[in-house]
C-alpha cells in the first residue's frame, strides 16, 4: 500500500498545540493484584495517529480501553486521562456514555463477534443517531439515507440490500468496514483501533486500512492504533509507542524509531520484524536435489459437499525434498490446511495420491496409518489445545513413546530428558502441567511429543501464529537447528509471508483450493509469476522496514 | 426436537469456566469449596453413623412427649407419637441418601454409556440414541417414576430405580456435549497420532477431560432425586410409615398443620438445605474439574 | 427455511411415535396382560370374566394386531378405554385436563415473570449485595420442594392468618397460592439459563462496541442482550414443561384441587394401564408440541440457527 509519510513539518507542528488526549501516569491494577499499566504518559495531538506496539499483557490495549471507559469491573485505575478539556479517569459511567461514540470511538480486534448476532447491518449502524440525537430526531427515511451513504463510503457494495443483513451474512472484511462505517459516523476525535485488522487476511488487512486510513485523514480523526504487528505500525503510524511489562519503552515517530532505535527491547522487535535477510542455506537444498521426496501430493481433491461444487482443495501437487522446508502460503480459505490433513491422513482425499518416502499412503487402514505416523508427525497452531492439560509434560512426551512400545520404563525416562533437551526446554519442566507454561514452551513440549516415536517429517500447521513475535523468532531458531541436527523434513503451513520467508527452501502458494504457484523462496519472492501471489506479497505489511532495509544494503 | 443447550443445572454451574488453573491455587476457591462440603460431610455422617448425633429413638415414641414445640431437649420438636423429630430426620438420612444415591448411579451409569456412545460412534448412532432419550425426556420423570414404582413392589429400590430413569436423559445429553466437546481438542486428534488406539484415547484423554460438568450434575441431580423421591414419599410410594424418611416426615405433618407447624417445616428446611447445598458443591467441582 | 420446518415438524412426528412404541414394548415388559395385572387384586374374580374382558379390550389379539390397531386408534384420536371405568381415555383426561392447563399455564406466566425480575435485576442492579442476594434465588428456588412450601403456605395463611380456606372455594386467593408455588418452582431452571446466556452475552466483544457506541447499560440489556439471551432460555422453557405438568399433579394433592393430579394417582394405583398409557401419551405430546413450538419460533430470535444445519466437516474420532 502506498503509505503517505508523514512529513517532518508536520510533527512538529503538532507539537506546539495543546493535546488532545494527555494521559499522564495512568495506573491499571486488577483486583488479582497485577498491574497491566503502570505510570503511563502519553499525548495525542489531533489528526496524529499513534501506534502502541508490544506483545501480549503488554498492556496496550487495557491503556487504550481506558480511554474509553471501557475496562472490567475489576480495574482500578488512578491517574489523569484529560481529553478536551475533562479527566477521563473519573467521569461517572453516565457521563461516559454522552462521549462514547460521539467524540471518543472504537473499532474493535475482532470484527466476527463484534457485531450483534440477532440485528439487521442497518438497524446496528443506524444505532448511533438513535443513541446521539444531539437535539435532532431523524426520521426513518433521513436515517436510512445517512446509514446508506455510510456504508457507500466504507466501500461497501450493494448498501441498500446489506441493510436487511445479518452479520452472520457478511465476510469478516465486510463486518470490519460496517464497524469502520460505525466508529466514523459521528465524526469523533479520536478513535481507538484496537488491533482492527488482526483477524482478517494480509490483502483483506490491505484494503481495510486503506478505508480506515482515508477517513481518518478527511476527518482529521486522531487514532490511537493498538497493535503486536510493528510492521502494521510503521506503516500506518505517524509515531511509536513500544510498551512491554505495562510501560513505556519507547515514545518516537516512526521515521526516528526506524532510524535510531534507543530502547534495547525495540531493537529486538525491529529485528525480528525486518524483512529476511539471506536466503536460506543453499547447501542443503543441493545436498538433496534427488528427485525422490520425503512428503509428496499428486493431484490432492477433497469434496466436501454431497453436490460436488465447492472443491476445497483442487488438483493440488508439490513434493517436499528431505532436509527441507517447503511452505504452503495462502489467506483463510485457501485449502493449506485441508491440504496438510489430507498429507497427515487425517483427512481422506476425493481423488489423488499421498506419498510419504516415496510409498503410497493414499490408501492405508487404520493400523497402517498408526505405523505411518512413527514417521510422519503434526504440530498444531495452538499449543493451548494441543496438549492434554491434566497430564504432566513428562507423560505426555513419553505417550508416543509408550504407545509403540519403543523401549522399557528406564528407557522412557531417558528418552524423555533427551528429547526435552533437545528442544531446549529445562529438566525440571517434565514434572509441570501445561498451564503453568508459556505459550512458546508449549509448543516446544508440542515438538519434542512429535519427535518421539522418531518421525523425521514434521507437518507444522500455522505452528508460530498463536505466538509473540520473539517467542517466534526462538521456535524458528530451534526448527532450523533440529532441520540441521536430525535431518528433518518441514511441510510448514502459515499465513503470514515474513516468516515463511524466513525458514522455507521453497514456498508454494495457494488460493481458493488450488496451487496457484510454487518455486524456490528467492524466485516467489523476488519474482512472482502469478498475479495473486503479486497481490499477496503487496499486501503483506511493512513496506517502510523493506524501503529501510532496501536503502541500507 | 434440538436442545440447543445442556442441563440447566449443569449449565448454570457452567458459569465460571475461564483461567482454571488460576482458580485451583487461587485459596478463596478452596474456601468455597469447604463450605458447601463440609455440612455435607455432616449429612452424610447422620447417615452412617446416626446414633452419634442423637441419642432418642426414632421409632418408638414417649407417650407423655406429644406435639412439644422444638426446645433444648428436642430441637426440632416431638410428633403425635411422641418422637422426637430431630432423631428421625436424622435416622431418616440413610434412607433417603440410599434412594437418591441409587437413582444418580442408575443415571450415571447409564447416561455416561448411552452418552458416549452417541457422541464417539458415529451419525446413525448420534441420531438414533438422542432421539431415544429425546422420547425419555419427553415424559415427565416424575411420572416415569410413577409408574416403575407401582410396576413393581413400592419400595424404596422401584422407586431409586423410577428416579434414576427418569435421570438418565440429563446425563446422557452432558455427557455426549461435553465428549463431543473434548473430542474435537486438539490434543485427542494428537493421541491418535501419537499410536493411541480407540479405547485407550477415550479412557486415557476424553473421559477425564469431561468429568468436570458430569460429576457437577451429579452432586444438582443428587438434590434433584432427593426432591423427587420426597414428592413421591409424599404421595405414598416411598417407604412404609414406622421407617423415617424425609419424604415421609413432611408427609405425616400434614395432618398436623394446624397444631404442629414444626413437623412439616423443620424437616423441609433440611431437605432445602441439603440441596442448595448440593447444588453449591456441584458449582464447586465444575471450578475446579473445569479443564 | 421450509426444509427447516419440515425437518422439525419430521422430527416431533418421529419423538411422538417413538414414545408411543416405547411405551407399547413396556406394557408387553409387564409381568402379564394389563387386564391380568388390574384384575389380580380382586381375589373373586374367575378366568372367564379375566378372558372376556381381554376380549372386549383386545388383549387376546397377537401383539403386531395390538400394536397396529392402537397406533391407528391413536391417530384418529382413541387412545383405548379406561380398565376401571370403562370410559374412553380421552375423555376421562378431557374432563378434567381444563383445571389443570388453568393452573399450570398462570404458573408458567408466574414463572417467566420471576425469572425476568430475577435476571432484571442482576444484571442492572449498581448494587453488588443485591446482586449477590439475587443471583441466589434461582438455586434457593430449585431446591424447595413444593410440597413442602405449599404447606407451609397452608399453614400460615389457612390456619394461623385464616386468610384463606384450606380447601378451593374459588376466592383469589386459592387460586393465587397454588400458581405461586408452582410458579417458584419452574422459574428456577428459566432463571438459571437466562442467567448463564445473559453472561455468555456479556463476555461477547460486540457488547464492547455498544459500550463505545454510547449505550448505556439498560438500552444493552433491553435491545440487545435479552434477544440473545433469549434463544436458550425459550428451549429451557420448553423443556420445563415436564416439570411444570409433574408440579400440578403435587400441587393439586397439596392445595387439594381436582384435575390431571388425581386421575393420575388413581390410575397409577389401581394399576389401569390404558388410562397410564394415555397419560404418557399425552404429556409427551405436550411436551413435544410445545418443543416444536420452541423450535420454530427460534429463527425468529436468531437467524442464525437457519445457516448452521449440516455444515462443516466433522473430526473423525475412531481411526
Amino acid at each position: 500500500m502506498s503509505v503517505t509519510t508523514a512529513d517532518q513539518a508536520a510533527p512538529a507542528a503538532l507539537l506546539q498545540a495543546a493535546p488532545l488526549l494527555a494521559i499522564r501516569g495512568l495506573q491499571v491494577e486488577y483486583q488479582s493484584g497485577t498491574t497491566a499499566v503502570g505510570g503511563v504518559d502519553l499525548t495525542l495531538h489531533a489528526g496524529e495517529i499513534v501506534a502502541l506496539v508490544g506483545e501480549s499483557g503488554s498492556g496496550k490495549t487495557t491503556l487504550a480501553r481506558s480511554v474509553l471507559g471501557l475496562l472490567p469491573a475489576s480495574a482500578r485505575i488512578s491517574g489523569r486521562i484529560d481529553f478536551d478539556g475533562t479527566d477521563l479517569a473519573s467521569l461517572s459511567e453516565k457521563e461516559f456514555c454522552r462521549i462514547r461514540g460521539r467524540r471518543i470511538g472504537l473499532v474493535p480486534q475482532d470484527p466476527g463477534a463484534s457485531l450483534d448476532p440477532v440485528r439487521t447491518i442497518g438497524s446496528q449502524v443506524a444505532e448511533v443517531f438513535r443513541l446521539h440525537q444531539d437535539g435532532r430526531r431523524r426520521s426513518r427515511r433521513e436515517l436510512r439515507a445517512e446509514v446508506v451513504r455510510l456504508l457507500t463510503l466504507v466501500g461497501i457494495d450493494r448498501p441498500e440490500e446489506r441493510l436487511r443483513q445479518y452479520p452472520h451474512e457478511l465476510s469478516g472484511g465486510l463486518k470490519q468496514r460496517v464497524l469502520i462505517a460505525i466508529a466514523f459516523s459521528l465524526h469523533p476525535q479520536v478513535l481507538i483501533a484496537d488491533e482492527p485488522t488482526s483477524a482478517l487476511d494480509v490483502t483483506v488487512q490491505r484494503t481495510v486500512l486503506e478505508v480506515f486510513d482515508r477517513l481518518a485523514k478527511e476527518y482529521g480523526t486522531a487514532v490511537i492504533f493498538v497493535t503486536h504487528d510493528l510492521a502494521v505500525a510503521t506503516d500506518h503510524a505517524d509515531r511509536i509507542v513500544v510498551m512491554r511489562g505495562g510501560s513505556v519503552r519507547e515514545d518516537r515517530g516512526v521515521d526516528q524509531i526506524l532510524a535510531r532505535p534507543e530502547d534495547e527491547y525495540t531493537v529486538r522487535l525491529l529485528e525480528e520484524a525486518a524483512p529476511a535477510r539471506a536466503a536460506v542455506p543453499a547447501a542443503s537444498v543441493a545436498a538433496s536435489t534427488s528427485s525422490d521426496y520425503a512428503l509428496e501430493a499428486r493431484d490432492l481433491v477433497k469434496v466436501f459437499d454431497r453436490g460436488g461444487t465447492n472443491r476445497a482443495v483442487d488438483a493440488v501437487s508439490f513434493g517436499v525434498r528431505p532436509g527441507t522446508t517447503f511452505s504452503l502460503v495462502g489467506e483463510s480459505g485457501s485449502g493449506k490446511s485441508t491440504t496438510a490433513r489430507m498429507l497427515m491422513r487425517l483427512l481422506d482425499p476425493t481423488e489423488g495420491t499421498v506419498l510419504v518416502d516415496g510409498r503410497d499412503v493414499t490408501g492405508l487402514d487404520g493400523r497402517g496409518k498408526r505405523e505411518l505416523w512413527r514417521t510422519l508427525q503434526l504440530v498444531y497452531q495452538n499449543p493451548d489445545s494441543a496438549l492434554d492439560p491434566r497430564l504432566r509434560i513428562r507423560d505426555i512426551v513419553a505417550e508416543p513413546i509408550a504407545n509403540f512400545r519403543l523401549g522399557g520404563r528406564a528407557g522412557q525416562q531417558e528418552r524423555v530428558s533427551e528429547l526435552l533437551e533437545q528442544v531446549n526446554l529445562p529438566a525440571r519442566v517434565a514434572s509441570a502441567r501445561p498451564m503453568e507454561l508459556s505459550g512458546g514452551q508449549r509448543q516446544r513440549v508440542a515438538i519434542a511429543r512429535a519427535l518421539a516415536a522418531g518421525a523425521k517429517t514434521l507437518v507444522l500447521d500455522e505452528a508460530l501464529s498463536a505466538l509473540d513475535v520473539l517467542t517466534q523468532a526462538q521456535i524458528l531458531a530451534l526448527l532450523e537447528e533440529l532441520q540441521r541436527e536430525l535431518g528433518l523434513t518441514y511441510l510448514f503451513i502459515s499465513h503470514d509471508l515474513h516468516v515463511v520467508e524466513r525458514i522455507s527452501h521453497e514456498v508454494g502458494v495457494m488460493r481458493r483450493g488450488r496451487l496457484v504457484e510454487s518455486g524456490p523462496t528467492a524466485s516467489i519472492f523476488g519474482n512472482p509469476q502469478h498475479d495473486y501471489t503479486r497481490r499477496l506479497l503487496d499486501s503483506n505489511p511493512g513496506h517502510r522496514l523493506r524501503a529501510l532495509a532496501a536503502s541500507t544494503k | 426436537m434440538t436442545l440447543h443447550l445442556e442441563n440447566p443445572a449443569a449449565a448454570s454451574a457452567a458459569q465460571i469456566t475461564t483461567a482454571p488453573a488460576a482458580t485451583r491455587r487461587r485459596p478463596s476457591a478452596r474456601i468455597g469449596l469447604w463450605l458447601t462440603a463440609l455440612p455435607l460431610i455432616l449429612v452424610l455422617g447422620w447417615a452412617l453413623f446416626p446414633g452419634l448425633f442423637t441419642t432418642a429413638d426414632p421409632i418408638a415414641g414417649v407417650g407423655a412427649e406429644k406435639f412439644l414445640a422444638p426446645s433444648a431437649q428436642h430441637w426440632f420438636g416431638t410428633d403425635h407419637l411422641g418422637r422426637d423429630i430431630y432423631a428421625r430426620v436424622v435416622h431418616g438420612t440413610s434412607q433417603t441418601l440410599l434412594t437418591a444415591g441409587l437413582a444418580v448411579l442408575i443415571g450415571l451409569v447409564a447416561g455416561t454409556i448411552i452418552g458416549l456412545i452417541a457422541a464417539t460412534a458415529g451419525r446413525a448412532a448420534d441420531a438414533v440414541t438422542m432421539r431415544l432419550v429425546d422420547v425419555l425426556l419427553a415424559v415427565p420423570g416424575f411420572l416415569i417414576s410413577l409408574i416403575v414404582v407401582t410396576a413393581f413392589q413400592p419400595g424404596p429400590i422401584s422407586l431409586g430405580v423410577g428416579v434414576g430413569i427418569a435421570s438418565i436423559a440429563s446425563f446422557a445429553r452432558v455427557v455426549r456435549s461435553e465428549v463431543l466437546r473434548v473430542r474435537n481438542l486438539d490434543f485427542v486428534e494428537a493421541a491418535f497420532l501419537s499410536g493411541g488406539t480407540y479405547g485407550s484415547v477415550v479412557l486415557r484423554h476424553i473421559l477425564p477431560n469431561a468429568t468436570g460438568p458430569v460429576l457437577s450434575l451429579l452432586a444438582v441431580d443428587l438434590g434433584a432425586a432427593i426432591l423427587a423421591i420426597s414428592g413421591l414419599g409424599f404421595l405414598g410410594f416411598g417407604a412404609p410409615p414406622p421407617t423415617p424418611e424425609w419424604g415421609l416426615l413432611i408427609s405425616e405433618g400434614r395432618q398436623y398443620l394446624g397444631s404442629a407447624w414444626w413437623m412439616t417445616s423443620l424437616p423441609g428446611l433440611v431437605i432445602v438445605a441439603a440441596v442448595v447445598l448440593l447444588a453449591g458443591f456441584g458449582r464447586q467441582l465444575l471450578k475446579i474439574f473445569r479443564f | 427455511m421450509g426444509r427447516y420446518v419440515a425437518q422439525r415438524i419430521g422430527q416431533a412426528l418421529l419423538v411422538i411415535w417413538l414414545a408411543y412404541t416405547v411405551i407399547f414394548l413396556a406394557v408387553q415388559l409387564l409381568p402379564s396382560d394389563p387386564v391380568t395385572i388390574f384384575l389380580s387384586t380382586d381375589s373373586a374374580v374367575d378366568q372367564a370374566t379375566i378372558d372376556n374382558m381381554k376380549r372386549q379390550y383386545g388383549y387376546d389379539q397377537p401383539l403386531l394386531v395390538q400394536y397396529f390397531a392402537q397406533l391407528g386408534g391413536l391417530l384418529t384420536g382413541d387412545v383405548g378405554y379406561s380398565l376401571a371405568s370403562g370410559e374412553p381415555v380421552a375423555l376421562r383426561i378431557g374432563g378434567v385436563i381444563g383445571s389443570t392447563m388453568a393452573l399450570a399455564l398462570s404458573a408458567f406466566a408466574t414463572a417467566v415473570v420471576l425469572a425476568l425480575a430475577v435476571v432484571v435485576a442482576a444484571t442492572l442492579t449498581r448494587s453488588a449485595v443485591l446482586r449477590k442476594v439475587v443471583l441466589n434465588l434461582p438455586p434457593l428456588f430449585a431446591a424447595v420442594p413444593v410440597i413442602w412450601l405449599g404447606l407451609v403456605l397452608l399453614e400460615l395463611l389457612s390456619i394461623r392468618w385464616g386468610v384463606m380456606s384450606l380447601f378451593p372455594d374459588g376466592s383469589f386467593l386459592s387460586l393465587a397460592v397454588p400458581v405461586f408455588v408452582l410458579g417458584v418452582h419452574v422459574s428456577a431452571p428459566i432463571a438459571q439459563v437466562l442467567l448463564k446466556s445473559i453472561d455468555t452475552v456479556y463476555s461477547q466483544p460486540f457488547i464492547d462496541v455498544l459500550r463505545a457506541k454510547g449505550a448505556s447499560a439498560s438500552w444493552i440489556f433491553f435491545r440487545h442482550a435479552l434477544k440473545n439471551a433469549g434463544g436458550p432460555a425459550m428451549t429451557i422453557t420448553g423443556i420445563t414443561v415436564g416439570t411444570l405438568l409433574a408440579g400440578s399433579v403435587i400441587t393439586e394433592t397439596v392445595f387439594a384441587r381436582s384435575g390431571l393430579g388425581a386421575v393420575v394417582l388413581q390410575a397409577v394405583t389401581t394399576q389401569d394401564v390404558p388410562l397410564v398409557q394415555g397419560l404418557v401419551l399425552l404429556t409427551a405430546s405436550v411436551f413435544v408440541a410445545v418443543n416444536l413450538v420452541v423450535d420454530l419460533l427460534y429463527p425468529l430470535l436468531d437467524p442464525r440457527i437457519l445457516k448452521s444445519n449440516g455444515q462443516g466437516s466433522p473430526r473423525v474420532l475412531a481411526v
